[in-house]
């Protein structure tokens, strides 16, 4: 049976309806049929902790605690970044970045941002073990490494970041490793026993975006021959939300951003939109794109139109 | 005593340990990691680690970052 019902039902009042343009009696759109919601947004595992949100999110620059307190809970993201830095002790403290997370909510990943040398960053880690330990988080033991190279591009040292990886491995740390895209350096982080390698999209903060989706791909190519579990989160760069979508579409397995968020006019909308690209993104690359084609394919068959075609 | 405390000269009561350095600067009930001489003190070594003359003492905590 095709016939759509002419009268509303109870069950169709609250469901927007089509309006309906030079028809004197009004259709009513039946309702969509039942689907899978949200299919293929999957769990992801990092260091045997399963989570739901591709998205991480930074704890840095934004306007205030309780509008990244807010952004935090719109991205829908379960894992946060923090820093690790020397405690105020000659200036008024204010408040504490701790007092607007939810340790209960989140899982804490404290970074080394900030270190140039694998022995610094080493020190860092551990000292961010210790915070979140004395915390009762479970983040203790896990680390964002960065060792930097330069203060300007800020751009990884991949000496030392592989430096730091096999100290921080051997002294038991899940090490979320910050890299740049190049895949040779990815997969030595990842045989250095890194829980995942993070290549940026680019610079930190620059929000470029994804700048060679090519190194992205090949990245995820070599990490997950022969391991497609094996987790690889595209982390800096961000500017917007259509980079976190691109990133997800190549088949990145996360995103981790925070200036795109945390500087954007409206931080709150920004991270309901990261959410969405984050999925949208997912959804897009298990969907499977369709091949780049150089020239067009009409979606309406040219067969049996009545008109002038040139050429035919 | 003479140490340097985050980077700055800091004068501390002779035969002071870490806890008692922690308290003194209203800290002890605080989340906070400690560095001795570039190496982590855990807390549960605070009370015991005591400090002497030219240490370099780190106190760090967290704050938002990326």
């Amino acid at each position: 049976m095709t016939n759509h019902p002419t009268t509303t039902r109870a069950t169709d009042r609250d469901t927007p309806r089509a309006t309906t343009v030079g028809c004197s009696e009004p259709t009513v759109v039946p309702p969509p049929p039942p689907s899978n919601p949200e299919p293929g947004l999957h769990p992801v595992t990092i260091a045997g902790r399963t989570v739901r949100s591709r998205l991480f999110v930074g704890t840095g620059k934004y306007p205030d605690f309780p509008t990244m307190q807010a952004a935090l809970d719109a991205s829908g993201c379960e894992v946060v970044t923090v820093a690790v830095r020397r405690e105020r002790l000659y200036n008024e403290r204010g408040q504490s970045l701790l007092d607007f997370i939810d340790l209960d909510r989140y899982l804490i990943l404290p970074n080394t941002a900030g270190c140039f040398t694998a022995e610094d960053a080493v020190r860092v880690a551990r000292l961010g073990r210790e915070l979140l330990g004395q915390l009762g988080n479970p983040g203790a033991g896990w680390v964002k490494l960065e060792v930097l190279g330069d203060r300007k591009t800020l751009l990884p040292d991949p000496v030392g970041t592989l430096e730091a990886t096999r100290e921080l491995v051997a002294d038991g740390f899940n090490v979320l490793c910050y890299t740049s895209d190049d895949p040779i350096s990815a997969e030595r982080i990842k045989s250095a026993g890194a829980a995942s390698v993070m290549p940026a999209g680019s610079p930190i903060g620059s929000g470029q975006g994804v700048l060679n989706p090519s190194n992205i791909v090949l990245c995820l190519e070599l990490l997950k021959h022969g391991d497609p579990d094996y987790p690889v989160i595209v982390d800096a760069g961000v500017g917007a939300a259509s980079d976190t979508a691109i990133a997800m579409e190549l088949g990145a397995d996360g995103v981790l951003l925070n200036t795109a968020i945390a500087h954007a006019k409206d931080p709150v909308t920004m991270a309901h939109a990261m959410r969405k690209a984050t999925e949208a993104g997912r959804q897009s690359y298990l969907a499977g794109r369709i091949p780049k084609k150089r020239y067009a394919t009409a979606s309406s068959p040219l067969e049996g139109a009545i008109t002038y075609i040139p050429g035919e | 005593m003479r140490i340097r405390l985050n980077g700055q000269p800091h004068e501390a009561p002779d035969n002071s340990t870490l806890a008692d350095l922690l308290r003194d600067l209203g800290l002890a009930d605080r989340p906070a990691a400690a560095e001795v001489n570039r190496t982590l003190v855990p807390k549960a070594e605070h009370a015991s680690r005591r400090l002497t003359e030219g240490d370099e003492v780190e106190l760090v905590t967290l704050v938002g970052g990326g």
